[in-house]
């Protein structure tokens, strides 16, 4: 009845507050557990919004919450891996809703594909990103601007987490964010790691609408997947279709 | 009848994972499949469900630690009986010999199916003949994760000598950190049966370390084995990352920065006076406190406006002059040390100074800084003086070339017009970096300091 086994239904949401995205992740996961939607990719950019894992260090977080407020950030604690991290306008944020069971039951690998998409799309722009060992992530070496030698930036951040091999939270790509709000996430504002963008790597404007098709386009080819546009009204009915009757099961 | 609980394999090349939250208390009544315990590897955070339903009955791997896979983490009574009990705190992390024990294949084991059976255990190997090499099945290659074998290459320990204990007879990190500690594989087998009650806690800065990358990975280089860290009764904590920060900064500025020290003294009686005189008044009339510090930075800007090499940065082979006077005061913090910087320091007169400096220590204790306010100093000033400190020798603070250190302020008997007189004194140090500032530069702009201090002029209200 449902799409068949190896699709992948892509569904951009826009602009979304990280809220409500992570309860139709919950949602989805759920749903996907139970086999009631096919492997589920969720596409969306977030207002200004911190989050930070739930091995995430709060001392991470620079700024007061009152600083945030006025800044209009919105910080939220969550149940992915990884530590502290910054969405905003300009970033593609994926949420891959995947039965891992079902593809290959390894998050180390699960983790490379999703850099690996990543790195491909980058590489259609010219661009050669990559990994560095023991950092997840996608990295972009860039020349030496002073006395620190060669220096690496992240480009995409990375955190997952994984409920009897469904997979939730996912990836963001910086395409055009204003990095100056991954300072607020910075401690001492001593340079480290750096974050950057495509645009700023290319030079030029670039929006996310030409970058997302190939990271989706990736995905789909790593993963073995059928990727299939519907749309947020499409998965709203299902998901309540498979919500409704079984009012209390679940998580 | 009781199931053990594992550590599931989450992937081929994942050998172990860190118990984040045990979402059971011992005790506590779980269903099969319901979510038990949380754990994490990489980037990945994972749910792991109960293999069985019954009772928490024990948890034998806290929170926070890490064990291979495998390992039996917990115990589910299936009749909800039998005192609940609780692992050691973490402290004596991996103390339990048991980390194989492979019971029954369970529901946890979503990985794979259940490896090969491990190696036998090092203790065997004293009935067979200490010097006997362990049994390993099959293959010659020794398995082993890119950890344990760079662990193995930083301490010399030949891989093949240490008896593996992981699944299918891999060299856990475990292993491969006992063999460090137990001088281990480095020509010898390791003793058998090893008098240490425990082992080599996992590196705090495990983790971190892996997450900081190359260049920092110099500023938590160890001058000695780690195995010589650990003796007697100790605890460890992981530093924060604030306390990493401040790691890694000192030791590049100490790498990329030759560092001279100069040490000069002024006559600040004058100073004193002053102050005492107005500081109710000052504190009336501005509601500022009146502090030593501005006096310094007015001083500090009049030398550097004489020689700007040493309001610089360097880049490569060229020095950036600033025309700002950006002055970063070192704050020490209860967890920490931050630099925050008072902007345009030439700009500002001193009840201008004054209340920046105020604003930003105050700030910066109760963590409001905004991140620019860190930023773009131009040249330091330290005060290991507020602590009774004769005078400090401080680390530049990067990208700066210079760093003022001021003594505390105290009476001494002076030499004045060939008598000896008691004068408040203050010893002035300036750590300053050989690439672009020399020691004639260094002395005169001390002198410029010491000039404008002891000569003041200037009105401060």
């Amino acid at each position: 009845m449902m799409a068949h086994d190896k699709a992948c239904w892509v569904v951009d949401l826009g602009l979304i507050q990280y809220g409500p995205a992570f309860d139709l992740q919950r949602r989805l996961v759920a749903a996907r557990k139970a086999a009631a939607v096919p492997d589920v990719l969720l596409l969306c950019e977030h207002p200004h919004v911190i989050t930070l894992g739930r091995n995430g260090h709060q001392e991470n977080l620079l700024a007061s919450s009152h600083l945030l407020r006025q800044m209009g950030v919105e910080f939220h604690a969550t149940n992915r891996g990884g530590d502290i991290t910054y969405h905003g306008p300009g970033q593609i944020v994926g949420y891959p809703i995947l039965n891992l069971a079902a593809i290959r039951r390894d998050v180390a690998w699960y983790v490379r594909q999703l850099e690996e998409a990543m790195i491909r799309a980058t590489a259609e722009f010219g661009i050669e990103a990559g990994r560095k060992a023991g950092l997840t992530g996608v990295w972009v070496d860039v020349s030496s601007d002073g006395v620190n030698g060669q220096a690496s930036e992240k480009l995409a951040a990375i955190g997952v987490h994984l409920s009897r091999w469904v997979t939730s939270h996912g990836f963001a790509y910086n395409v055009s964010t204003d990095l100056r709000y991954f300072d607020l996430i910075v401690p001492c504002g001593i340079p480290d790691k750096r974050a950057t963008s495509l645009e700023r790597l290319l030079g030029h404007a670039v929006s996310r609408e030409e970058v997302a098709p190939r990271i989706v386009g990736h995905l789909g080819e790593i993963f073995g997947r059928e990727m299939q546009f519907v749309s947020r009204e499409t998965l709203e009915e299902v998901l309540q279709e498979h919500e409704t009757p079984v009012a209390h099961a679940g998580v | 009848m009781s199931t053990n609980v594992i550590m599931p394999q989450m992937g081929e090349s994942i050998f172990e994972g860190t118990i984040t939250k045990w979402l059971k208390k011992p005790g506590e009544k779980v269903e099969r499949d319901e979510p038990l315990f949380e754990i994490s590897t990489d980037k990945v955070d994972a749910e792991i469900p109960s293999p069985a339903a019954g009772v928490l009955k024990e948890i034998k791997v806290s929170e926070g630690q890490t064990v291979p896979i495998q390992t039996v983490v917990g115990v589910i009574d299936a009749d909800g009986a039998g005192a609940a009990t609780v692992a050691p705190a973490p402290a004596k992390p991996q103390a339990k010999e048991e980390p194989m024990h492979l019971g029954e294949p369970t529901k946890a084991e979503m990985a794979k199916p259940a490896p090969p059976a491990p190696a036998p255990r090092p203790a065997p190997v004293a009935a067979a003949g200490a010097s006997a090499p362990p049994q390993r099945p099959g293959t010659e290659k020794v398995r082993s994760s890119p950890l344990v074998r760079r662990l193995a290459r930083e301490n010399s320990i030949d891989l093949t000598q240490v008896p593996g204990t992981g699944a299918g007879g891999r060299v856990s990190k475990r292993d491969i950190l006992s063999a460090i500690e137990g001088g281990g594989a480095r020509g010898q087998q390791a003793p058998a049966s090893a008098s240490r009650p425990a082992a080599v806690p996992p590196p705090a800065a495990g983790a971190s370390q892996a997450r900081l990358g190359e260049q920092a990975h110099a500023a938590f280089e160890s001058a000695v084995p780690r195995e010589r860290m650990y003796f007697g009764n100790y605890s460890v904590e992981p530093m924060s990352v604030m306390r990493q920060k401040i790691a890694e900064h000192m030791v590049l500025s100490k790498r990329v920065s030759p560092h001279v020290y100069s040490i000069d003294e002024a006559d600040v009686t004058g100073l004193v006076k002053l102050r005492n005189q107005k500081k109710d008044e000052f504190e009336r009339t501005t509601g500022s406190k009146l502090t030593f510090m501005p006096f310094f930075i007015r001083a500090a800007v009049e030398g550097l406006r004489a020689f700007p090499t040493v309001n610089s940065s360097v880049d490569g082979t060229n020095i950036v002059y600033h025309r700002e006077c950006n002055i970063g005061i070192a704050v020490a913090l209860d967890w920490g040390l931050i630099v925050p910087v008072v902007k345009n320091a030439e700009e500002k007169n001193f009840l201008g100074l004054q209340r920046a400096i105020n604003d930003l220590a105050e700030r910066a204790r109760s963590k409001r800084l905004k991140p620019e306010e860190v930023q773009e100093g131009t040249f330091s000033i330290t005060n290991p003086g507020v602590f009774g400190g004769l005078m400090g020798l401080p680390v530049i603070s990067q990208p700066n070339v210079a760093i003022l250190g001021l003594g505390t302020i105290e009476k001494r008997p002076v030499v004045v017009d060939d008598a000896i007189a008691i004068r408040s004194m203050v010893y002035l140090t300036l750590s300053y970096d050989h690439r672009v500032v020399d020691g004639a530069i260094a002395h005169q702009f001390m002198g410029k300091i010491k000039h404008f201090l002891e000569n003041w002029t200037e009105s401060i209200l």
